[in-house]
C-alpha cells in the first residue's frame, strides 16, 4: 500500500502533485491543473491555469484577485465524486474557513486525503469537519504540541466582552485574519448576544460583505472612517494582526489592543506581540483534535505538511502509526500580519 | 484560585498602571472574603510558605507524559511552569486522539471543586515535603490551563507580574466608595503593619462596613528576600557599577522586628529566615531592639569586639535552655544589612542604596553595641572582588575573617522583593574546602539505595604508637553519580575486611585503600569524634581510583584548618600541587 499511495501523490517544487490525475493540490507556484482546498493565500494562488475549488472559494479568490485569477475554473461540489484522469477526487468539508474542504483522492483500493487547513471547534461562519476512512491522511501541524489546547470560544469572547464592561471608555481594538478568523469572531460576538455595531478596518470589508453575502448573519458592520475614530468609546474594532501597533490603532480612544489566534496560548508569544487580551481562537486544530482527527480517519501512514512535525510524527509512531514530515515551504506557521487581500507576496498563514 | 489566575494572568499583559489598578479592583469586589484576602497578601508579598522547587513539578510533569513530547513543549515554551500548565492532564481526561465530545475537567473546563486559594496557602503552610507532590498533583487535576499556571507560578515563588505591593493596596483603597471621606494607599499603609492575612477587617473598613482596623500585629514577619547563587557564566552579564557587595556572614538570618500594641506598649519579636518566632531564644538581643521598624541581619556571636566563627555560634543553638551564663558566654549580635520598615513606613519597595542610607542613619542614631551594620566591600570590578574574596581578612574583614563565607551581590537599585527573584541579589559563596581522606566503612544506605553501600566514612594520617595510623574525620553518603555508586558498592564488596551487620570495613593502609577527596564547608571541634574535629556538609567531591592511599592528607591539615585563618587552608591551597 505505501508504495501505491507515495505513486498517488507526490512531492514537486510546487508542492503536492498527483500523477494519475496530473493536478497539484494548493500549489505554490502557477500550474497547469490545481485543485484548492480554502481561499487563504498561502493555499489559493492566482496565475494557475485551470483551478477547482469549491463555489465559496472560487469566489473568495475573485476577490481577493480579480475575476481573472485563472485560465479556466471549476466548481466542486461537496461530497460529489469527480474522475479527473486515472483518479477520483471529493472535496468534503473541512470546517476551517468558509468554503474550506478536504481533497479526497482515491484509485484503485488506495484512498489519500489532503486535509488542507481544518478545525473541529465551533464555528458559525462554515461547515464542520467531515472525517474521511482513508490509507492515508495528510496533515498539517500548526499546532502540534501537547501545549496547544484551545480553550471554548465562548469562554474567550467573553473575556473581550468583559474588558469591554470594565473599561467601557476604552476602544477595543481586535487582530484577526481578514478571511474567515475575523467573520468567526464577529459570529461569536453575536452569538454571545453582543448587539453593538462591530467596526471594521477598511481590509476586512469586502470578504465581511462575502461572507454576509453568502448567508452568514453577522449584523452591523460599519467601516471605520479616519474622523471615527477618537469617538469610538467602547467600541470593538477588528482589524488585520498588522495594524494592531499601527499609528492606525492608536487614534482610538487608550486602545485596549486584542488579538484572536492560537498562538496566544503561549505568553511568549503573546507578549512578543505587545498584546494586551490574549484571544484563543484559533482555525486550526489544537494537539487533541490533531491526534483524535487521525485516529478517525483510520488511516496506516500520516504524511505532515508542515508546523510542528516532529512531535506529531513522534506520537503517530507511539500510535502505530507509520508516519513522516513533509517538511512543505510557502505555508504559513506564522501570524497572519500581512493578512491584506490580493497581496503579491503569499501572506503567512492565519492561526 | 481560578478567579485569581484570572486576575494575575489579566493584569500580566496589562501595561498601564490605571488598568491594573481597575482590574484588582474589579477582583476584589467581585470575590468574597477570605479569598480575596489571601489574593491581596499574594500581591503584596505577605504570603510565607515553602516554595516547591522546579524539580517537583519537572517530576509530576515526567510520571505523566511522553518524555519526547514533554521535551519538544518545553523548547517551544521556554518556562517550565507554563509548560506543565499546558500540558497537564488530569487522569481521568480522555488521552490525546480518543474522540470523546465534551473536554473533559482540566481543558479549560475545571469542576467547580477546584482548590481555593484560600486552601492551597493553608495546604502550603501545613503540607510536609513528602506530601507535597501529591498535593500539588491534585490541585493540577482540578485547575485549567490558567489556574494551572498561576498555582505553580505562585508556589514556586515566581509570581511575578509586575504589581507592587503599593499598587495592590491603592486598588484596594481604591474600593472606598465615599466620597466624603476618602480612604487612600497611605491610609492603608497606616493600619497594614497591623494586619494579617486574609485582611478581613480591612477589606470591611475600606468597603465602609466597619471600623478602621486596630493593629492586631504590631510587629509582623516580612518574607525575606533571598539571593541566588552566581556562576562565573553570570559575571559578563552584570555590570560591576550596578552592584554593592558585601560580607556573606556564616550566622543565622533573622529579622528584628519591633512596633508599639494599641495601648502603646511596645512589643518586640525575632523571627527566623522562615517566619518562626525566635525571640525566646535571644532575650539579649529583644532587650535592646528599642525602635519602632523591621530590621534583617545576620545573628552572630561577638566576644570582644570580634565575631565568633559559626562553630562558636552553634555552642548557643545548640543549648535548649537559655542560662545567664550562656548569655555572657555567647553574646548574640545582630549585624545588620537591611531596614525593612521604620517609624510606621515601609521602605521595601525604595531602592537598595537609599534604604542602605537609611540604614546607616538609623544604626548610627541607635547607638546600641550588640547591633551594626555589615560593611560594605569597596571593588570596582569583579577581579578586585575576586582577590576581596579570597582574604576577606586583608580586605577589612579583620579578624571577622572566621565569620566569612563569602560574598552578597546586591543591585543598587533593588526594591527588597519577597521570596528568590533572579537577577537583583547574588551569592558568591567561598569554595568549599577540600581534603583527600581513605574509605575505612562503608554501610548500606537507605531507602532507593538500601541494596547498596553508600555512607562512607573516611579517615585521615595521624602517627599513632605503632606508626601511621587511620582515624575517622567523617561520613559522607552523597555527591557521586548513580554510575560512581555502582562502582564504589562494587569496590567495597570486593574490598571487604570485615562485616559488622549493615556495615562492612574495607582494606585500608599506607600501601591499599580507595582514596575519597571530600568537600566540606566547615569544621568545629567534637568531643564526640576520636579525631577531635566535625564537618560541616561534608560530600564527595571526586573519587581518586589513582591516589595511593599513603599520600592522603594527615589529621593536622584539619588541625590547621581549625587553628588558622581560612585563607590558609583555601582548597587551592592543599590542591595546587596535585596532577
Ligand atoms: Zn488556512
Ligand atoms: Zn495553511
Amino acid at each position: 500500500m505505501a508504495a501505491r499511495a507515495s505513486d498517488l501523490l507526490t512531492l514537486t517544487p510546487q508542492g503536492l502533485y498527483c500523477p494519475g490525475g496530473n493536478f497539484h493540490v494548493d500549489p505554490v507556484r502557477p500550474v497547469d491543473r490545481a485543485l484548492i482546498t480554502h481561499g487563504h493565500s498561502d493555499h489559493a494562488r492566482a496565475g494557475h491555469q485551470h483551478v477547482m475549488a469549491t463555489a465559496e472559494t472560487l469566489r473568495i479568490m475573485r476577490v481577493r484577485y480579480g475575476e481573472d485569477f485563472a485560465g479556466a475554473t471549476q466548481e466542486a461540489v461537496l461530497g460529489e465524486v469527480l474522475r479527473v484522469g486515472e483518479v477520483l477526487v471529493t472535496f468534503v468539508p473541512a470546517g476551517h474557513v468558509l468554503g474550506s474542504a478536504q481533497i479526497v483522492i482515491e484509485q484503485g483500493r488506495c484512498r489519500l486525503v489532503v486535509s488542507g487547513d481544518y478545525k473541529r471547534g465551533r464555528d458559525p461562519t462554515c461547515l464542520p469537519f467531515e472525517p474521511v476512512r482513508c490509507d492515508v491522511f495528510i496533515t498539517e501541524a500548526t499546532f502540534g504540541l501537547p501545549v496547544f489546547r484551545h480553550p471554548d470560544t465562548a469562554q474567550e469572547v467573553a473575556k473581550l466582552l468583559a474588558s469591554v464592561r470594565l473599561f467601557p471608555e476604552r476602544a477595543h481594538i481586535v487582530g484577526a485574519y481578514a478571511l474567515g478568523k475575523a467573520q468567526r469572531v464577529m459570529a461569536l460576538l453575536r452569538q454571545a448576544g453582543y448587539a453593538e455595531p462591530i467596526w471594521l478596518h477598511g481590509a476586512m470589508e469586502r470578504l465581511t460583505a462575502l461572507y454576509k453575502d453568502e448567508g452568514v448573519a453577522l449584523g452591523d458592520t460599519p467601516r471605520v472612517a479616519a474622523a471615527d475614530r477618537a469617538g469610538l468609546k467602547g467600541a470593538i474594532v477588528l482589524c488585520p494582526p498588522s495594524a494592531i501597533q499601527d499609528l492606525w490603532a492608536r487614534k482610538f480612544p487608550d486602545p485596549v489592543t486584542a488579538f484572536a489566534s492560537g498562538w496566544m496560548r503561549v505568553r511568549a508569544r503573546a507578549r512578543q506581540k505587545g498584546v494586551e487580551l490574549p484571544l484563543i481562537i484559533s482555525d486550526h486544530c489544537d494537539w487533541d483534535d490533531l491526534c483524535r482527527s487521525i485516529l478517525e480517519t483510520g488511516a496506516e501512514e500520516v504524511w505532515v505538511t508542515h508546523g510542528q512535525e516532529d512531535a506529531l510524527v513522534h506520537w503517530c509512531r507511539t500510535q502505530g502509526i507509520r508516519s513522516k514530515p513533509l517538511h512543505l515551504l510557502g505555508y504559513g506557521d506564522e501570524e497572519g500580519d500581512t493578512a491584506t487581500e490580493g497581496a503579491a507576496e503569499p501572506a503567512a498563514e492565519p492561526a | 484560585m481560578n478567579r485569581f489566575a484570572d486576575l494575575i494572568d489579566r493584569v500580566g499583559y496589562e501595561p498601564r498602571r490605571n488598568g491594573k489598578i481597575r482590574l484588582i479592583a474589579d477582583y476584589f469586589r467581585r470575590t468574597p472574603d477570605p479569598e480575596r484576602g489571601w489574593a491581596l497578601a499574594a500581591l503584596t508579598g505577605a504570603l510565607s510558605f515553602r516554595h516547591a522547587k522546579p524539580g517537583l513539578i519537572r517530576g509530576l510533569m515526567e510520571e505523566r507524559s511522553d518524555p519526547v513530547l514533554f521535551g519538544l513543549s518545553r523548547d517551544y515554551v521556554g518556562d517550565l511552569s507554563e509548560t506543565v500548565a499546558l500540558m497537564w492532564r488530569p487522569p481521568g481526561e480522555a488521552p490525546s486522539g480518543q474522540a470523546d465530545g465534551a473536554p473533559g475537567p482540566g481543558h479549560n473546563n475545571p469542576p467547580a471543586d477546584g482548590p481555593t486559594l484560600s486552601e492551597v496557602v493553608h495546604g502550603l503552610a501545613s503540607a510536609g515535603k513528602a506530601e507535597l507532590p501529591g498535593l500539588v498533583a491534585n490541585w493540577l487535576d482540578a485547575l485549567d490551563e490558567i489556574g494551572r499556571w498561576a498555582l505553580l507560578k505562585l508556589i514556586t515563588g515566581e509570581l511575578r507580574i509586575g504589581v507592587s505591593a503599593r499598587l495592590a493596596k491603592t486598588a484596594l483603597a481604591s474600593l472606598c466608595q465615599d466620597a466624603e471621606r476618602p480612604i487612600t494607599a497611605d491610609d492603608v499603609e497606616h493600619v497594614w503593619h497591623g494586619l494579617e492575612p486574609p485582611y478581613r477587617s480591612l477589606f470591611s473598613w475600606v468597603e465602609g462596613c466597619g471600623e478602621r482596623p486596630e493593629n492586631v500585629n504590631p510587629a509582623p514577619f516580612r518574607p525575606p528576600m533571598l539571593a541566588h547563587p552566581v556562576d562565573d557564566e553570570d559575571f559578563a552579564k552584570l555590570e560591576p557599577a550596578a552592584f554593592r557587595a558585601e560580607w556573606k556572614w556564616d550566622g543565622i538570618r533573622l529579622q528584628a522586628v519591633a512596633g508599639r500594641d494599641g495601648d502603646g506598649t511596645p512589643v518586640r519579636r525575632i523571627y527566623s529566615r522562615t517566619g518562626e518566632d525566635v525571640s525566646a531564644a535571644f532575650p539579649d538581643l529583644v532587650e535592646v531592639l528599642d525602635f519602632e521598624g523591621a530590621l534583617d541581619g545576620e545573628l552572630l556571636i561577638v566576644r570582644e569586639g570580634r565575631v565568633e566563627s559559626f562553630n562558636v555560634l552553634q555552642q548557643r543553638l545548640n543549648r535548649k535552655a537559655v542560662t545567664a551564663k550562656m548569655l555572657v558566654e555567647y553574646p548574640a549580635h545582630l549585624r545588620v544589612y537591611d531596614l525593612l520598615a521604620l517609624d510606621g513606613e515601609d521602605l521595601r519597595e525604595l531602592p537598595f542604596d537609599e534604604r542602605r542610607r537609611r540604614l546607616a542613619t538609623f544604626v548610627t542614631g541607635l547607638g546600641e553595641p550588640r547591633i551594626d551594620l555589615s560593611p560594605q566591600i569597596p571593588f570596582a570590578t569583579w577581579d578586585e572582588l575576586a582577590a576581596a574574596r579570597a582574604d576577606p581578612a586583608s580586605a577589612g574583614a579583620g579578624p571577622d575573617a572566621d565569620a566569612i563565607e563569602g560574598c552578597m551581590l546586591k543591585r543598587a537599585d533593588s526594591p527588597y522583593l519577597p521570596g528568590r527573584p533572579k537577577g537583583p541579589w547574588w551569592k558568591w559563596k567561598r569554595d568549599p574546602y577540600l581534603i583527600d581522606a581513605v574509605m575505612m566503612y562503608a554501610q548500606r544506605g537507605s531507602g532507593k539505595r538500601s541494596s547498596f553501600y553508600s555512607d562512607y566514612t573516611f579517615g585521615c594520617w595521624r602517627d599513632g604508637p605503632a606508626g601511621p595510623e587511620l582515624v575517622p574525620v567523617g561520613k559522607a553518603y552523597f555527591g557521586f553519580t548513580d554510575q560512581e555508586l555502582l562502582k564504589l558498592d562494587r569496590y567495597v564488596r570486593n574490598h571487604t575486611s570485615q562485616r559488622f551487620g549493615p556495615v562492612r570495613e574495607v582494606q585500608f593502609g599506607p600501601d591499599r585503600g580507595l582514596v575519597l577527596e571530600v568537600a566540606f564547608e566547615g569544621l568545629q571541634r567534637s568531643g564526640r569524634h576520636k579525631s577531635g574535629v566535625a564537618m560541616r556538609f561534608p560530600r564527595i567531591h571526586r573519587i581518586r581510583w589513582d591516589k595511593p592511599a599513603g599520600e592522603a592528607d594527615r589529621l593536622e591539615t584539619l588541625e590547621r584548618i581549625l587553628s588558622k585563618g581560612e585563607t590558609e587552608m583555601h582548597p587551592t591551597g592543599t590542591d595546587g600541587g596535585e596532577t
